[in-house]
C-alpha cells in the first residue's frame, strides 16, 4: 500500500508538430511521481507542468485507460507498451520505474502508420485489412437460432483466444518488417475455426493479405516480437494458422 | 406539458409486433435516396449504421476515436441477458421484462421493456452468426450464467469481456457496409452541434479532431448513439473520451434531457489512489460472491495493516446491517454503506475512501486453487493497478460512478420531440428507469440498433419526402459560426487554471452534493456553486495551441464547459425528484431498512426538461408512466 516516496524522472518524448514535421526528442523532467501513478497519469502530470508553463502539452492517444480500447500506443524505451507482459501502456504502473531513471517515449514506428503528431498515429489501416474480409456476411435478422450452430468448447475457446485482439497494433510496432501478420492472423483465425466463418474462409485470408500487404505492412519472418509485444498474449500460431489457411485458398 | 411515448396499446405481447405492421415502409427503391447520420460507434451506433446500411439507406457513421472498433461499449465485462430460456429455468420474455421494470424500480415504460426483451433472442442470434466467441458448455451449446436481480440463469457471456467480443462482432458487421459504399465513416470527428431547420433535424456539426476544421454534414435523420453522462463526475468507470456534448447540445437545439438524476454508482472499484487519479477501474460485481466486507470498528485503527486487526474489533457492516443479503445486498444499498462508513471515519486506504473485500475466510473455506479458478484474472488485474496480493491481504474497495440511466427523452420510435432527431441506447433514457440490472446495457444498445431503429426509422422516413437539404443552408452556417466563436474563446481566454482542475472541481461538487446520497441541502449547495464554478471557468480557464490542429486540451475544453452546463440540471432534477428509487437516493425518502422509499402517488412519470437558457430555470415535462402488466411493487430483494 502507499508509501509517501516520489520519483523524479527524465523523460526524452518524441515531439512532431504534425505529419510533415521531422520530429525531435525533446527533454523534460516528471516530478512528484508515485508508485501509484499509471504511465499516461504520469503523463498527465507532465502536461498539466506544461500547460501551466504555457507551453503545448504532449499529445498522446487514449480513451478506456482500463486495457480494452486500443487507443493507447507508445513506445516506451524501445518496447511497445513498456515491455510489462500482457500491459496496456495504460495499465503500466509507475512502480515498475525507479527515482532517477531516464525514460525514452516514441510513437508506433512504421510506414503503414504515419504519424499524426507528437505520439499520435494514423492506424486506419488496420481498418482496411478488416474491411477487406474480417467478417462474415451475415443480414441482420436473417440468421437461425443460436443454438442451432454447435462448436466444440475447444474451438471455441481456441476463437476466444484469437478475438482477444483490441487492434493496437503494438504487434506492428514490435515487428522489425513492421508486419500485421498478428493482427491479420487473430481475425484469420478467429472466423476460420469457427463454422459461421468457413464458407467465406479462402476469399477472406486472400483479401485481408492483399489489404494487407497494399497498406504497407512488410511480412513475418518468425521473430515472434509482436507475440511479446502484445498486450493480449495473442500467440504467433495464429499466423501459421493463416499461412495454412492461405496455402489451401491458393489451391482450393 | 404532458408528453406522450405513443406507445402502442393493447395486450402487451402484440405491441411491437402490430406497431410493427402498423409502421409505414419506405420502398427499397427509395431507400438511397434518404441520408442518415449516426453519431457514435458503440453497441447502439455500430448496429444502427450497420442495419440502415445494409437496408439501403445512405449512412454517414461518425465517431470521435481513430477506429469505429474502439467505443467503451467495449469495456463491459459481465454478459448480455437474453430470454432463450435454455437452460429451461423459467425464464421467458415476460420474465424479463418483469425484472428490467422491477429492477428499474418501476421508473421505465413497459411497452419500451417488453420490446426490449422480445428482440433480446434475435440478438444472440445475431451475434453469433457474425462469429461472437460465447462462452459454450462441452457438448457445444451456448452457456448461461445468472446475474444479479434475477433467478434464472440467462446472461451469455465471452469470458469476462462480452463487451469487447460483441463490440468487435458489429464493428466487423460495420466494416463490411463501409467495404461495400452503404456506409461512410468518419472517424476523429467530434459533434458539437446538432443542426434544426423549421423545427426538423436536418444535420450536425463536427469538429474534425486532426485539422481542426468545422464541417457540416446534412441528412434527413440523425441518430445520437454518443453514450452517457456519468463523466460529470470526474471520476468514473467510462472512458476519457465520454461526454454529454452531443446530447446536451441537442438539448439546447429543444431536444428534452429526460431523468437526467437517474445515475448508477457501482459498488465494486478500485478506490482512487491519489488526487492525480484519471479514472476509475470496475472489477466485477460477480467478486462480492465470496468476498466478505468490512471496516475497522474503531478509527484509530484505520492506518494499521488489516492483518493486525483482530477478527473481534473488525466491523462486517453489510452482514450486520442486512442479514439476510449480507454481501450481496443490492448495488445501491452496498455502494452507499460504504461511503457511509467512510463518512464516520472508518474508511480504509488512501483518503479513508475504501473499505476491504476480504477472502481469506473463503480461501480457507474453498482453497486458493478454486479462488483462483474463479476470479483469477480479477485479483490479476487489481495486483497490476494496485501492487496488493489479493489472496494475501484484502482488497479495497470503494463505489464510482458507472452508468446514466437517464438521457434525452424518446417516444416509442426512439424519436425525440424533435422531429428526425432519433437516440439510441444509453443516450436516451428509455428502458432501464431508476436503475439498470447487470448484463442488460449491451442488450440495450443492440436492440435499439439491430432491431427497433430500421422499422422505427422507416416509419419516420416514409412520412417526410427526401429532404434535399445542403449544407449551405443559413441554418449550417449559423451552427458552425457559433462553434467556431465558442472555440476561439475558449483559446482566447488564457487563463490560470487548467480544463482538468475546473473538471475536478466539478466533479468534487457532483460528487459531494449529487452522488450516492442526496439531500434538499446538498442539492442547492450544487445548484449555487456550479454557475459559480461555470463562471470562473469562462473567464480563467486556459487552452493552449490553435484550433487548426489536433488539439485535445481545446477538445476537454469543450466537454467540460458542457457537463458545467449540464450538472446544474442534474442537480435541479434530483431536487424536483422528492422521492428516492433506484439510483436516486434522497435521504429524506428511505424506509427504515435503509431502502429506497418510492413515492408512486406524485412521482410515477418521467421527467422531461426543456432547456430554457443558461441563466433561466429549465421548464418540467412530464409523461405519466402506466403499468398494467407489471403492478406496482416495493422493490424488495430480500
Amino acid at each position: 500500500m502507499s508509501d509517501h516516496k516520489t520519483m523524479t524522472l527524465t523523460l526524452i518524448v518524441w515531439r512532431q508538430k504534425n505529419a510533415n514535421d521531422s520530429g525531435k526528442f525533446e527533454t523534460y523532467t516528471a516530478k512528484d511521481i508515485t508508485e501509484h501513478h499509471s504511465f499516461l497519469e504520469m503523463l498527465d502530470v507532465v502536461n498539466e507542468d506544461l500547460i501551466n508553463a504555457g507551453k503545448e502539452p504532449i499529445v498522446f492517444d487514449h480513451d478506456c485507460r482500463e486495457g480494452i480500447c486500443g487507443m493507447c500506443s507508445q513506445v516506451v524505451n524501445g518496447m511497445p507498451h513498456g515491455g510489462q507482459e500482457r500491459t496496456t501502456l495504460c495499465q503500466l504502473h509507475m512502480r515498475k520505474f525507479k527515482d532517477g531513471d531516464t525514460i525514452y517515449i516514441e510513437p508506433w514506428r512504421a510506414r503503414a502508420f504515419p504519424i499524426v503528431k507528437d505520439l499520435v498515429v494514423d492506424r486506419s489501416a488496420l481498418d482496411t485489412i478488416i474491411q477487406a474480409g474480417g467478417y462474415t456476411s451475415c443480414h441482420t435478422g436473417g440468421v437461425p437460432d443460436a443454438n442451432t450452430i454447435m462448436i466444440p468448447k475447444p474451438i471455441a475457446e481456441e476463437a476466444t483466444d484469437a478475438a482477444e485482439c483490441i487492434g493496437c497494433g503494438a504487434c506492428v510496432a514490435g515487428c522489425p518488417n513492421s508486419a500485421a501478420m498478428l493482427f491479420t492472423g487473430a481475425k484469420v483465425s478467429q472466423l476460420a475455426l469457427l463454422p459461421q466463418g468457413r464458407p467465406e474462409a479462402a476469399q477472406r485470408v486472400t483479401n485481408m493479405l492483399q489489404a494487407m500487404k497494399d497498406c504497407g505492412f512488410g511480412n513475418c519472418t518468425n521473430h515472434y516480437e509482436c507475440q511479446a509485444a502484445c498486450p493480449k498474449g495473442i500467440d504467433v500460431k495464429f499466423i501459421a494458422r493463416m499461412n495454412r489457411e492461405y496455402l489451401k485458398a491458393l489451391f482450393a | 406539458m404532458i408528453l406522450d411515448g405513443k406507445c402502442p396499446t393493447g395486450p402487451i405481447e402484440k405491441t411491437w409486433d402490430k406497431h410493427r405492421f402498423d409502421l409505414k415502409l419506405v420502398n427499397p427503391a427509395n431507400k438511397r435516396k434518404y441520408n442518415i447520420i449516426v453519431v457514435g460507434t458503440g453497441l447502439a451506433g455500430g448496429a444502427a449504421a450497420t442495419s440502415l446500411g445494409e437496408l439501403g439507406y445512405n449512412v454517414q457513421a461518425f465517431c470521435y476515436q481513430d477506429s469505429p472498433r474502439r467505443a467503451h461499449s467495449i469495456a463491459a465485462q459481465r454478459g448480455i441477458n437474453a430470454a432463450k430460456n435454455y437452460p429451461s429455468d423459467g425464464d421467458s420474455i415476460l420474465r424479463l421484462m418483469y425484472d428490467t421494470i422491477k429492477g428499474g424500480d418501476f421508473r421505465a415504460r413497459e411497452a419500451d421493456v417488453w420490446r426490449l426483451a422480445q428482440v433480446s433472442n434475435n440478438i444472440i442470434d445475431q451475434c453469433v452468426a457474425q462469429g461472437v466467441p460465447f462462452g459454450r458448455d462441452y457438448a457445444g451449446y451456448l452457456d448461461n450464467r445468472s446475474f444479479g436481480g434475477a433467478q434464472v440463469s440467462r446472461t451469455f457471456y465471452s469470458r469476462g469481456e462480452t463487451g469487447q467480443q460483441l463490440l468487435l462482432g458489429a464493428y466487423s458487421a460495420l466494416s463490411r457496409q463501409i467495404k461495400l459504399g452503404s456506409v461512410k465513416m468518419y472517424n476523429r470527428r467530434e459533434m458539437l452541434d446538432l443542426v434544426v431547420v423549421d423545427g426538423v433535424a436536418r444535420g450536425i456539426t463536427c469538429r474534425n479532431l486532426i485539422t481542426g476544421e468545422i464541417e457540416s454534414y446534412a441528412a434527413d435523420a440523425v441518430c445520437l448513439c454518443t453514450g452517457g453522462y456519468v463523466n460529470v463526475f470526474y471520476l468514473s468507470t467510462n472512458a476519457k473520451g465520454c461526454s454529454v456534448t452531443a446530447t446536451w447540445k441537442a438539448a439546447k437545439k429543444g431536444a428534452f434531457f429526460a431523468n437526467p438524476c437517474y445515475t448508477q454508482i457501482h459498488p465494486t472499484c478500485i478506490p482512487q489512489a491519489g488526487e492525480y487519479q484519471s479514472k476509475l477501474t470496475l472489477m466485477s460485481e460477480s467478486l462480492r460472491n465470496d468476498g466478505r466486507i468490512w471496516v475497522p470498528k474503531k478509527k484509530e485503527d484505520v492506518n494499521k495493516r488489516p492483518e493486525q486487526i483482530p477478527e473481534e474489533d473488525r466491523d462486517y457492516y453489510l452482514e450486520r446491517k442486512y442479514p439476510s443479503f449480507g454481501n450481496l445486498a443490492p448495488r445501491d444499498i452496498s455502494s452507499r454503506s460504504a461511503k457511509e462508513q467512510c463518512d464516520e471515519g472508518r474508511g480504509v486506504g488512501p483518503g479513508g475512501r475504501g473499505v476491504y473485500l476480504d477472502y481469506a475466510e473463503s480461501i480457507q473455506r474453498l482453497s486458493e486453487k478454486i479462488i483462483c479458478e474463479r476470479y483469477g484474472h480479477l485479483f490479476e488485474m487489481y495486483e497490476r493497478i494496485t501492487d496488493d496480493n489479493a489472496y494475501k491481504t484484502p482488497m479495497r474497495i470503494y463505489p464510482a460512478p458507472h452508468y446514466s440511466m437517464g438521457g434525452l427523452w424518446v417516444d416509442y420510435n426512439l424519436m425525440s420531440n424533435i422531429p428526425g432527431l432519433f437516440v439510441l441506447g444509453e443516450a436516451n433514457f428509455s428502458v432501464h428507469g431508476a436503475n439498470r440490472l447487470g448484463a442488460s446495457a449491451l442488450m440495450q444498445g443492440l436492440s435499439d440498433g439491430y432491431f427497433v431503429i430500421p422499422y422505427t426509422i422507416g416509419g419516420y422516413l416514409a412520412t417526410v419526402k427526401p429532404s434535399g437539404t445542403k449544407t449551405d443552408h443559413a441554418e449550417f452556417k449559423k451552427s458552425a459560426e457559433e462553434v467556431n466563436a465558442t472555440n476561439k474563446k475558449l483559446l482566447s481566454i488564457n487563463g490560470k487554471r487548467t480544463v482538468t482542475e475546473f473538471h475536478r472541481d466539478l466533479g468534487k461538487i457532483m460528487w459531494n452534493n449529487v452522488g450516492m446520497a442526496r439531500s434538499k441541502e446538498s442539492l442547492t449547495e450544487a445548484i449555487q456553486q456550479i454557475p459559480k464554478l461555470r463562471e470562473e471557468f469562462w473567464k480563467n480557464v486556459k487552452v493552449t495551441g490553435t484550433g487548426a490542429e489536433l488539439n485535445q486540451q481545446l477538445e476537454n475544453a469543450g466537454r467540460v464547459a458542457d457537463f458545467l452546463e449540464f450538472g446544474e440540471l442534474m442537480a435541479r432534477d434530483s431536487l424536483h425528484r422528492e422521492e428516492s428509487c433506484g439510483g436516486h437516493f434522497r435521504v429524506e425518502h428511505q424506509l427504515p431498512d435503509g431502502e429506497a422509499k418510492r413515492n408512486d402517488a406524485d412521482f410515477s412519470y418521467v421527467g422531461a426538461w426543456e432547456f430554457k437558457g443558461l441563466d433561466k430555470e429549465p421548464e418540467l415535462h412530464k409523461e405519466p408512466l402506466k403499468f398494467e402488466t407489471i403492478h406496482l411493487a416495493v422493490r424488495s430483494y430480500k
